[in-house]
């Protein structure tokens, strides 16, 4: 039987984790919707005293005052360059993984180890090859050069999650639709697609959110407002010796929401298991 | 017309051969069970004819039309998988009538054959539900529902009950045995169950290592097995079979077991084999019982003395184990007694019921 004392201890181990986890977003969120003197006051202000959408009006350049930093443009190249490599990486993931499952090759097993292992390279220590063969291309600082990065971080992740979700489907699903009239393709499309759906949009929703919150190698491979994603023109709020903190949080804010909204419309995929009672159990 | 017809049929996957050239014609409407053990390559020819596996030589025909070459959905075939293989994100009426639908059939004639078929096999109060909320037998009968609903030329059914527990396999059995007299179609059934293939089978044919080793009613197999392997893989419990050496004794030949009992050879097979000549002779238990536990009719019999190793009481009979020519063999005692381990009985060895091979081929001399 469990005791109450232990149900607390357990209920205050949450609580502190939770705390750890949800107070600095709290603390960011807070800091979106209130003045830099607040800020910046001494001793701290905790709760803040006065709500205000300022620091929005000024980052969307809404207020009269002039202010430099291009947050939509940033915003339409964060979208450009996440939404187009999610989707290829999931299209290529879905190819790749459906032939890891389902065919016999040569090399496969070794391609699949080498696929894997790219995994285990630190993006960052490719940075510098990557920006001296980009630079040859003409890559920097262009959208291509970003997508091409986050498709080569993501492709390996969507192969291995999504061929693991084929491979729980039974091969003779797809040979029981060939055999009730479909054509391979139809059989995919019809009913291997839909069972490895969850597993396809989990392998979405974790290249989007990669692409999304990318920072490192996108700060080595945007300049301008060509290319510069959300999280490196959260830079642009620093100056030599200043910061605008309220300006950098109320960006950090719009870099959250989308992600935050996107999780939520997937969450019922992210969380569905999959039901095989079509088969033996 | 639906008749099946495999021509020197081979499979292999690269140098490992498993179906060797199998010869087979499978008439119009005819319930051809494919039976053998494991590894034996009756599945792999099942999914041959369907489609799903290549051929690596010789020729299929269902009809008059040589299929080799063409996809599943080309041949109007329909399949029952061994673990149902039922779509889980459609209802049993999306399931039944996915076939149809994937024909591009209007939607009249989709509800009109998905509820003839659901009435056939009792699914008419399940058909909105998911894979997911039926039992064993249900999923069965969904599985052989979107069989029926396409009216296709033959049936093939891949070890269909043998994810189902003892009884439900008994009851599912008599509903494929009425499926079919209902919808008269082609069925090729593969099982490793001898039960099943004798109870279900118009023909018979057993397989082992990629080869055919019998083809026959079941009557004709049980009664007049071609060799050693078939003898003993068809019946239950499965054939005694003991070495023996063919010697003559006052004119007649016998068979010389060896622990020295000579047993007479039945006249036909007599004929077929020489002094000295290596053979098996093969008998099943209802043909060896205790004196006065058995049917025998007038045929001559042996009268052998034998010690029980160990009773089996099945209720209307009993099985005994005992000894004979340094086996253990198994005899059947009728309307029995309660008998006791080590109990002595004489026991009638029906001799006209004796099968004879060959030792060397494992083939009955009578063939």
């Amino acid at each position: 039987m469990e005791r109450s004392w232990q149900r607390w201890l357990i209920r205050f181990g949450i609580f502190i984790v939770m705390a750890i986890i949800c107070i600095p977003g709290l603390w960011i969120v807070m800091t979106a919707f209130r003045d830099n003197v607040e800020v910046m006051a001494r001793p701290p202000v905790w709760i803040p005293e006065r709500w205000t959408l300022d620091n929005f009006r000024a980052i969307l350049g809404l207020s009269e005052t002039q202010q430099g930093i291009p947050v939509i443009r940033y915003f339409l190249n964060s979208l450009v360059i996440s939404v187009t490599s999610t989707v290829l990486a999931v299209l290529i993931g879905m190819m790749g993984g459906y032939a890891f499952a389902r065919y016999r090759f040569k090399g496969k097993n070794v391609a699949f180890l080498w696929l894997m292992l790219s995994r285990t390279v630190p993006g960052i220590s490719l940075s510098l090859p990557v920006f001296i063969i980009w630079s040859r291309l003409g890559l920097i600082d262009t959208s291509i050069g970003v997508i091409l990065v986050y498709l080569a971080l993501n492709i390996p992740f969507t192969i291995w999650l999504i061929d693991g979700f084929f491979r729980q489907i039974p091969l003779s699903l797809s040979e029981a639709a060939q055999v009730d009239g479909c054509t391979r393709w139809q059989a995919f499309w019809k009913i291997e697609f839909p069972l490895a759906k969850s597993g396809i949009a989990s392998a979405g929703i974790f290249a989007f959110l990669t692409s999304w919150n990318e920072f490192a190698l996108a700060s080595q491979l945007t300049r301008t407002t060509a290319s510069k994603t959300l999280p490196v023109g959260l830079m642009d709020f620093t100056a030599q010796f200043t910061v605008d903190w309220t300006g950098m949080c109320a960006m950090a804010v719009i870099i959250i929401v989308p992600a935050l909204i996107l999780t939520f419309i997937v969450q019922k995929h992210l969380i569905a298991g999959l039901t095989f009672g079509g088969v033996k159990g | 017309m639906a008749e099946v017809r495999l021509e020197k049929l081979v499979k292999s996957y690269g140098k490992i051969g498993v179906v060797h050239g199998i010869d087979l014609t499978i008439a119009h409407n005819e319930f051809v069970v494919l039976v053998g053990p494991s590894g034996c390559g009756k599945s792999t020819t099942l999914r041959m004819i369907a489609g799903l596996e290549d051929i690596t030589g010789g020729t299929i025909s269902i009809g008059d039309r040589v299929v080799n070459d063409l996809p599943p959905r080309a041949r109007n075939i329909s399949m029952v998988f061994q673990n149902y293989a039922l779509y889980p994100h459609m209802t049993v009426k999306e399931n039944l009538g996915f076939s149809l639908k994937i024909a591009k059939q209007d939607a009249a004639t989709i509800e009109a054959r998905v509820a003839e078929a659901a009435e056939i096999l009792g699914l008419t109060p399940l058909l909105e539900r998911t894979p997911g909320e039926l039992s064993g037998g249900q999923r069965q009968r969904v599985a052989m529902g979107r069989s029926i609903v396409r009216h296709p030329d033959v049936f093939l059914f891949d070890e269909p009950l043998s994810n189902l527990d003892a009884k439900l396999r008994g009851q599912m059995r008599v509903e494929i045995k009425k499926l079919h007299q209902k919808v008269k179609t082609t069925i090729v059934y593969v099982t490793h169950d001898q039960v099943e293939a004798m109870t279900l089978a118009d023909r018979i044919v057993i397989m082992k290592d990629g080869h055919i080793e019998q083809v026959g009613t079941p009557a004709e197999v049980f009664e007049k097995p071609k060799n050693t392997f078939v003898a003993s893989f068809i019946g239950s419990p499965p054939m005694n079979l003991l070495d023996a050496t063919v010697a003559d004794e006052a004119g007649r030949k016998v068979a010389k077991l060896a622990d020295g009992v000579t047993l007479a050879l039945p006249a036909a097979a007599a004929e077929k084999v020489r002094d000295g000549q290596a053979i098996t002779v093969g008998f099943r238990a209802e043909a060896f019982s205790p004196v006065g536990y058995g049917l025998f009719g007038d045929s001559e019999v042996a009268t052998i003395e034998r010690t029980i190793i160990l009773p089996e009481p099945l209720g209307t009979e009993t099985l005994l184990y005992t000894e004979l020519g340094g086996k253990e063999v198994q005899g059947k005692m009728l309307n029995p007694r309660v008998v006791k381990p080590g109990e002595q009985l004489s026991f009638n060895l029906d001799l006209s019921r004796l099968h004879v091979f060959d030792k060397a081929s494992g083939m009955s001399v009578l063939v």
